[in-house]
Order: C-alpha cells, then structure tokens, then sequence
C-alpha cells in the first residue's frame, strides 16, 4: 500500500478515472486528426465513409496525396534542411557552451549564465521580429553605404536558421551541461595519469561519455527546429518551411484529409525522435530516469 | 606559467562561440528593436526619437485591452494547466508503481513534441462545425443542427490548457519524483489530515517546480500565436496577432517594435514578480528543466 | 638501498589556506609506504602533486632520482588506484587494462599479450573481454591496480581504494593488497583515513595532520612510541585524560586530572619539557589496563596508578571487549574485558580496581587534540 495513494476505495478510483480522463484529452485530439487521414472523402468530418489511402499515395487532384503533393513535399524538404543546419549549430555551441559553465571560472560567470537562460523565457515571435529588425538594418546599411546587395539578410531560411538557433541552442546547452556536470573528473585524470594527451582524454573519455547528451540534444533541436513556428513565422521568405507551408492551407480552409496524412506523419515521425532521445538519456543501470531534459 | 597561458587560452576559445551567439542572436537583436521602437517616423527618409510609438500605443484602447486580455487569459491557462497538471504529476511520480510511472511519463513526454500546429490542427477537426463532436451531438440528438465550437474563449482557453499543460507536468513530475516516499508517511505519521499533508508537505516540496512550470507556460501562453489564431479564428484578439500584424501586413515596424517591447517588459515583470512572490531565481528554475 | 620517490620541503597553498606544509619524506625502493590522516589533513593533495594534478608552491619532488615538478601528469611515471577506481565505463576491462599501453603507441598483439600477462597476475585470467559494471567490487579493485601495473611504474598511488567497500571485503583487500605489492614488487604509496589499513599493509606510516608530518615511522614505533599528543590519539585506541602537572621528576610525572584523581605518568614529548601547572594530555592504552574485583588500595610504591569504580558497561565484541568504568572522581576508563582467570565474569554494577603502570601512561603537553 502507497501511503500517497487515497484509502477510500471511492477516492481512488475516482483519482484514477480523472488520471485516464486527462490522458484521454492528450490523445483525443491527435487522434482525432489521424483518423481522418485515411477518409475515403474530400472532407475531413464525419460521417464516416470508408477507408483510403489515397491521402498519401494519390496522385492528381482532387485526391492529391502527400507524397505527390509539390509544395508538402518542398515543404518537408526544407523543414528538413533547416533542421538538420540549426541542430549542428545548436548542438556544437552548446557542447562549448557545457564547456565554459562548467569546467571554466570567470568573472562575470553567473550574468552570463543568466543571460545564457535567458532566451527560453522570451516568446518566439519576439525572437523572430529582433532577427529580422537586425538583420534588415545591417542589410539597410550595406545597401545605402556600400551598394551591397545581402539577400541572406532578407527573410529566407537564413535568418529563419538563425532565429531557431537563438533559442534552440540554450536547451542544447543546458542538456550537454547537465550530463558534463555528471561526468567523474576522476575518469579523466585517471587517464591522464595513464600516459593520454589532453586531446586523447577529450576523444577517448570525455566525448564518449558525452555522446548521450549530445545525440539527445541533436534530436531535440532537430524536433524543435522542425515543429517551430513562431519565430518561423516573422522570418520566412518564398521558401516555406512544412508548418508554415499547412498553417497557409488551414488558414485558406477548404482543406482535403492530406492535412491529416501530413500530421500523422509528423506525429509518427516526432514521437519516434522523441522516443529516441528519451531511450538514449536514460541511465542503462537505472530504471526511467524522471528527469526529461526540456 | 604554461598552463595557465594554456587555460586562458581554452576560456577564450570556449568564450568565443557563446559570445558571437549570444551577442548576435540575442543582445544586439534585442537591443535593435528597443532602438527601433523609440524611432518614429516623421517625413519620408526623416526619422526622430522619442516615445511616439509608445504613447500611440497606450492612447489606442483596442491595442492596450488585447495586452490586458492576453495577461489575463495567460494567467487563466496558467492556474488552470497547474490544477490540471499536479494530481496527474503526484499520480504519476508517487501513486503509479515504477513500471507503470515509466510508461505514463512516456505518454506524457511524446505528444509534448508533437508540433502545436498538429494538436491545434486536431482541435480543429473535432470542434468545427462539421467536426465530431457536433456530430456527434446531432446523432445522440443532443443537437438540432451543426454546432459551432470553435472561435470562442473557453475554446481557445481548453485549446492552450492543452498546449502548454505538458509543459507544466514534466518538471512537477521530476521535482516530485526527487521527495522521498517517507516525507508523506512521516506527515500521516505524525497526525496529519491528507489535506495538511498536501499544504505543509507536498505543495512546498513542489514549489520549484512549480514556479518553473508555471513562468515556462506563461511565456508559452502569452506568446503563442496558433493556437489563438486557429481556434479563435478573427475574434481572438491576441496580442502576438497585433505584432505580426504591425510587422508583415501594415509593415509598420516601429510600432510593431514597440508592441513586442511592451509584450517582452510584460511578461518579463509578470515572471519577475512571480519569481519574487515565491523566492525563486530565474537561472535555477529554469535550468532545473 | 635507493628511493623511487623523494618529497623535499614540499608545501601546497590555496589562497590563505595552507593545505600541505613543508613536508619531506623518501620512500625506499619497493616498500609499502602509507600516509595516514584525518580527512582535510592535507593528504590528497599531497598524493595529487605527486601524480602532477597539482603545482606545489614549494619544494621538490623526485621520482626515480629526478625532479619531476615540471613534468606533465601524462609523462610521469607514477600511476595512480583512484578513491572510487575511476575504471572507463565507456570501455570494456581489456580496453581499460590496454589504455596506457595504447598512448604509449604499443603494437596491437604486444598490448594483448601484455593485457593477459596482467590479468593473470592478478588471478582474473579471461575477464577481458568483460563489461567493468559486470565485476565485483574487489574484482574492479584489482582491475583498477593491473591498468595501473601494466605500465610498470615506478610508484603506485594508491588514494583511499578500499574506501568505498565494505568491511568484510575491506578486511580481505587488505590482506590482498599488501600480497600484490610483494608480487609486484614496486613502490606502493598509500593513502588513507583508517589507521588500521595503515598498520596492518604498511613497511613505513607518515602520520598527517594540519598539512604537516607528525611522525614517520614503522606501524610498531607508532602504536608503541608516538612522538606527538595527535599521534598518540589517532593511531590506535586509547583512554585520554586532561590534566595538569602537580610535580617532575626526571621524565616521571605526577600529575591531577581535570576531575581530581592523582596519578603519574611518563613524559613522552623528549622535545619539550613540562613545568608544574602545564595542561598536559595523558594516553592509556585499553590493553595497559588491568581489572581486577574488589575496590582498589592506594597508589603502592609510586609506579602503578590503581583506582576503584563501578563497571558502568559492558561492550561485548569477542576478543576486542571492553569495559567502561566509572572512577570514584567522575572519569570513564576504558580498559579490555578480562575474558580469563579472576577477574572473568565481571557484571555491571560490580565495584573494581583499575590498575596501570605509570610507564603506561604517556603525557604530553595539551594543544594538538586527537579527532
């Protein structure tokens, strides 16, 4: 018997039916949108009219499916060249940055961790707007001065990278540095004191013991680099990333069941990374770590 | 020395990334829009500084009621995605058993990363008008006809409830998780009424997690923008639409600046206050995550 | 007979804090040479300028004959038994074993010949290809000295290994360690809290205290003539009174203690002299103790202190049993349990006679108190 739990029958089955009610919210709304990806109509609503699969597959309008649809796919592309550009960032400054707070002293070390922390608490769309400010100015300025023409400067994916890794690279950085702080200085100058250099100590002990982290931190940043739409938002040019690209279609209404092929997929394919990322924090000898990296 | 030149030069290199991402993706950026919300306007190619922007800001009341509205409604999701969170967060970390508490963290963790524009998306197909659930009302024939769900407040406030109430279980969860199991028995021990237990045992045990929970889905809340847009449709009123609006469709810039500085010291004070009301510092609660 | 390791004068300083102070000492070739402290004394840090983790401020160390102050951790040939091992999770034993082969640019077949001649020698033949976490604790413990005596060095550092296991193991470790030092034949430096890991592997004791070497000296010269208040207290068990000088006599004391009893006592400090009045702290040996039925006579012919009290307790642990008596004037004497002969049996209440020689009880001049 768990002294937490309530000891009247009553109450514990009651504590446990809101348990399954709210789990139930959490899934009925994904669920929701998954069902409707194999509906056999152009519509996404009931009643229900068979199965298809042709969401996916189809390959001329009106049944245009995902995998033939043009723009989704251009999308998905760039999403994922997006993503795969700002997790490397993120995750190479990041492992500096676990570095610098917890191996180096300073003066000034707490303002400057502070600062570090600093853009998980500022909303996205700020974010998005202070990149865009920035770099119109310095690209105003080439213009006017120079005669300089920086079209990187102007909304596109470059700025919508560098508006992510604003942000995406503090959560890097706090995941790296929670695993370095966990790190035995013991094991490093054992094999120090074994003959190694300070560059084989760093290739042979402290990166592999760092690999974890740095995988999950990838995959985080990944993830949320492809889910991001804030600061997306203020920042993107013609080049769309996918959630901008199915937020233009939702908002334009008149939507087939492709949207829901497409967040199936997505569903899939981010619980996967999730799941992933969580399986390779987990300590081997303990069971379920509780304590998830943001 | 050898290795302290060596050390200072290790501080450096390590410096110089945090220092280039930090000052060219943060402070100057930052420091951009506050220079260019002070900037108005006043002939073609003119500009002069002042705080025009701002003082148009507070005389127009349909753009200081949307700020209020935000708080207030960012505030509402707030407590109620903290009273929604904490009997699921104790379920899981003290009442579950260690096999089962893994498997619920799990279907906690993974639809937190599922993308906001696919949950809000899900919302979608259930509540509009030809959803499921106005389906299914006209079938139980609870309903005459189609019923409209969506583009109202209590929508937009179970919609973001939904957004961010993840965000809250996760580090009640890991701070809960770290009590230990005898705290509770010591309080019943002791004579403590379950509810005693709860207040002087339970709820200051959690308080860390509590406040870093809280400002994460505060900032999440005030500054979403999809979830409002979508479920609320043109009724809204959010005040991260009056942004983009500025911005992308009248391209007044410096008025849009202005507004996301306001937005920025808004919340900024919000979570300063709540941090002092309850003790906490920003570095450690957040970092804690 | 040559030293493999000479500390002269060395001295370590953190800010105001002088963490070792001006110590000097030279471990003879091949010997067991342990340094035992209170945890803060200064012995870790001794052990880690050794292994070059830290810069003295002061002083020279020398291994093998030659200065090693300037020498980087990686190029000095003392290997090091950390206090939790610090055996490569990441790698499996074999890879541990070979690490230091392998920066030394060794051939592949060499280093596996080497890695099994190794692991014979401490009679753990075929675990090479083992997960480290899939060995037991002693098992990691000679794991951590093979990677270390596979480079034959010319020191091994040894800080508090046995630390973490526990006492049954501990006890079965020390007799293993002090085997494979014969075995190996190299130069063991050992550090450590616990006196007796220090007394029973040891040729040689430093004992440490305040950063400072307090006395050096084989396990017997210790136990029996320490030269130092700390020392006396520290290393083995022992009855401490405070007490103040009543008259001298040549290095015979007489002297009251703090409660009243008169008593004497022998001068133990040669380097200081006491005059009367001076606090002093006097050290009884439980085993100089003997017990006897019946309250006590007076002091007889001025060499042995005899004192009457109630047994006040009974602590039963075999053949260490000792007994708690209560003096008439107040004091608790710790004396061993007699187990035999007359006084056998003795109960709780019971009145006795406490009886020792004055040549047993060791004085010296209060200041440096024992932990």
């Amino acid at each position: 018997m768990n002294a937490a739990e309530p000891r009247s029958a009553l109450l514990r089955a009651c504590y446990g039916g809101y348990v399954v009610l709210f789990f139930v919210y959490l899934v009925a709304p994904l669920a929701a949108a998954c069902v409707f990806a194999f509906h056999d109509s152009e519509f996404a609503a009931l009643p229900w009219r068979g199965f298809t699969l042709d969401w996916f597959f189809g390959a001329a309008e009106p049944r245009l499916g995902m995998f033939h649809d043009r723009r989704l796919l251009v999308g998905l592309a760039n999403s994922l060249v997006v993503g795969l550009v700002v997790a490397t960032a993120a995750t190479a400054i990041g492992t500096t940055n676990a570095f610098l707070f917890e191996r180096k002293d300073f003066p000034g070390k707490r303002v400057l961790f502070v600062l570090m922390v600093i853009p998980l608490v500022i909303p996205g769309v700020i974010l998005g707007i202070s990149i865009l400010v920035f770099a119109s100015s310095i690209a105003n300025t080439l213009e006017e001065r120079l005669d300089l023409e920086l079209t990187f400067l102007r909304p596109g994916l470059v700025l919508v990278v560098l508006g992510q890794l604003s942000f995406l690279t503090t959560i890097t950085t706090l995941v790296i540095a929670a695993r370095l702080r966990k790190l035995d200085g013991a094991l490093e100058e054992a094999a120090l004191n074994l003959g190694a250099g300070r560059a084989r100590v760093l290739a042979t002990v402290t990166l592999p013991f760092l690999r974890p982290a740095l995988v999950a931190g990838f995959l985080v940043a990944f993830l949320v680099s492809f889910e991001n739409f804030n600061t997306t938002l203020m920042l993107v040019g013609s080049d769309a990333p996918l959630t901008i690209t199915m937020y233009d279609r939702m908002v334009k209404g008149g939507s087939t069941p492709v949207l829901n092929a497409v967040s199936l997929f997505l569903i899939l394919g981010s619980g996967l990374l999730a799941l992933i990322s969580i399986l390779i924090q987990r300590e081997p000898t303990r069971p379920a770590a509780a304590t998830p990296e943001a | 020395m050898k290795t302290r030149d060596a050390d200072r030069l290790a501080l450096i290199l390590l410096l110089t990334p945090f220092v280039m991402w930090i000052g060219l993706l943060i402070v100057l950026p930052h420091a951009g829009v506050v220079l260019l919300s002070l900037r108005e306007k006043v002939a073609p190619r003119m500009f002069e500084y002042g705080l025009g922007n701002y003082i148009a800001f507070l005389k127009e009341p349909i753009y200081l009621n949307t700020l209020m509205r935000t708080a207030v409604m960012s505030l509402l999701v707030t407590a109620l995605a903290l009273l929604v969170a904490f009997p699921v967060a104790f379920y899981i970390a003290k009442v579950a058993r260690a096999r089962s508490r893994a498997a619920l963290l799990l279907l906690c963790l993974v639809p937190l990363w599922v993308s906001d524009l696919v949950r809000a998306f899900g919302w979608i197909v259930l509540l509009r008008e030809t959803g499921i659930v106005s389906s299914a009302l006209q079938a139980l024939g609870l309903a005459a006809g189609p019923v409209e769900l969506l583009y109202n407040d209590a929508t937009v406030v179970v919609g973001l409830v939904y957004t961010v109430v993840l965000f809250m279980i996760v580090p009640l969860v890991s701070t809960l998780d770290g009590m230990d199991d005898s705290l509770i028995e010591a309080g019943f021990n002791l004579g403590g009424s379950r509810l005693t237990v709860l207040r002087r045992i339970v709820v200051p045990y959690a308080m860390p997690g509590i406040v870093s929970g809280s400002i994460i889905v505060f900032m999440l809340t005030a500054g979403s923008y999809l979830t409002p847009v979508l479920l609320g449709g043109k009724t809204s009123m959010w005040f991260t639409e009056q942004i983009y609006d500025q911005f992308i469709t009248r391209f007044n810039w410096e008025s849009g600046a202005a507004f996301g500085v306001s937005l920025l010291v808004f919340t900024s004070l919000v979570v300063w206050i709540g941090l002092r009301l309850t003790g906490q510092q920003l570095a450690t609660t957040v970092a804690r995550r | 007979m040559p030293s493999d390791l000479a500390c002269q004068d060395v001295s370590k300083r953190f800010g105001r804090f002088l963490a070792v102070d001006g110590v000097s000492f030279s471990v003879p070739g091949g010997s067991f040479f342990s340094i035992l402290g209170p945890s803060g004394c200064g012995k870790t840090t001794l052990m880690r300028m050794i292994a070059g983790f830290e810069d003295p401020s002061g002083g020279d160390i020398r291994i093998d004959g030659r200065s090693v102050v300037d020498t980087p951790p990686n190029r000095r040939n003392v290997k090091m038994v950390f206090q939790h091992l610090a055996l490569f999770p990441m790698m499996n034993v074999g890879e541990n074993i070979a690490y230091g082969l392998r920066c030394r640019g060794m051939g592949r077949e060499e280093i596996r010949r080497r890695v099994a001649a190794v692991l014979d020698r401490i009679g753990l033949p075929g675990v090479a290809e083992k997960q480290v976490h899939q060995l037991s604790g002693g098992q990691k413990q000679r794991i951590a000295i093979a990677r270390c005596m596979v480079l034959e060095p010319d020191v091994l550092l040894l800080d508090e290994p046995l630390g973490a296991l526990d006492l049954k193991l501990r006890e079965r470790m020390k007799i293993e360690l002090k085997l494979l030092q014969h075995q190996f034949n190299t130069t063991f430096l050992y550090i450590t809290h616990d006196q007796s890991e220090a007394l029973v592997m040891s040729d040689r004791v430093a004992v440490m205290n305040h950063g400072r070497f307090e006395q050096i000296g084989t396990p017997q010269d210790l136990y029996h003539a320490p030269a130092t208040a700390f020392v006396a207290g520290f290393v083995g068990d022992t009855n401490r009174w405070d007490a103040a000088v009543v008259r001298t006599e040549g290095d015979r004391i007489a002297f009251a203690t703090t409660s009243g009893d008169a008593m004497l006592g022998r001068w133990a400090e040669p380097s200081r002299h006491p005059a009367v009045g001076d606090r002093i702290a006097v050290f009884v040996r439980p085993e100089a103790i003997e017990v006897r039925r019946g309250a006590a006579g007076t002091v007889d012919g001025g060499e042995v202190n005899r004192l009457s009290g109630t047994v006040e307790s009974i602590l039963f642990n075999g053949a260490a049993s000792r007994l708690l008596v209560r003096t008439a004037a107040g004091h608790i004497v710790e004396a061993d349990l007699p187990q035999s002969g007359a006084a056998a049996g003795i109960a709780q209440g019971e009145t006795v006679e406490v009886a020792w020689p004055a040549e047993r009880a060791r004085c010296f001049l209060a200041g440096a108190a024992a932990p």
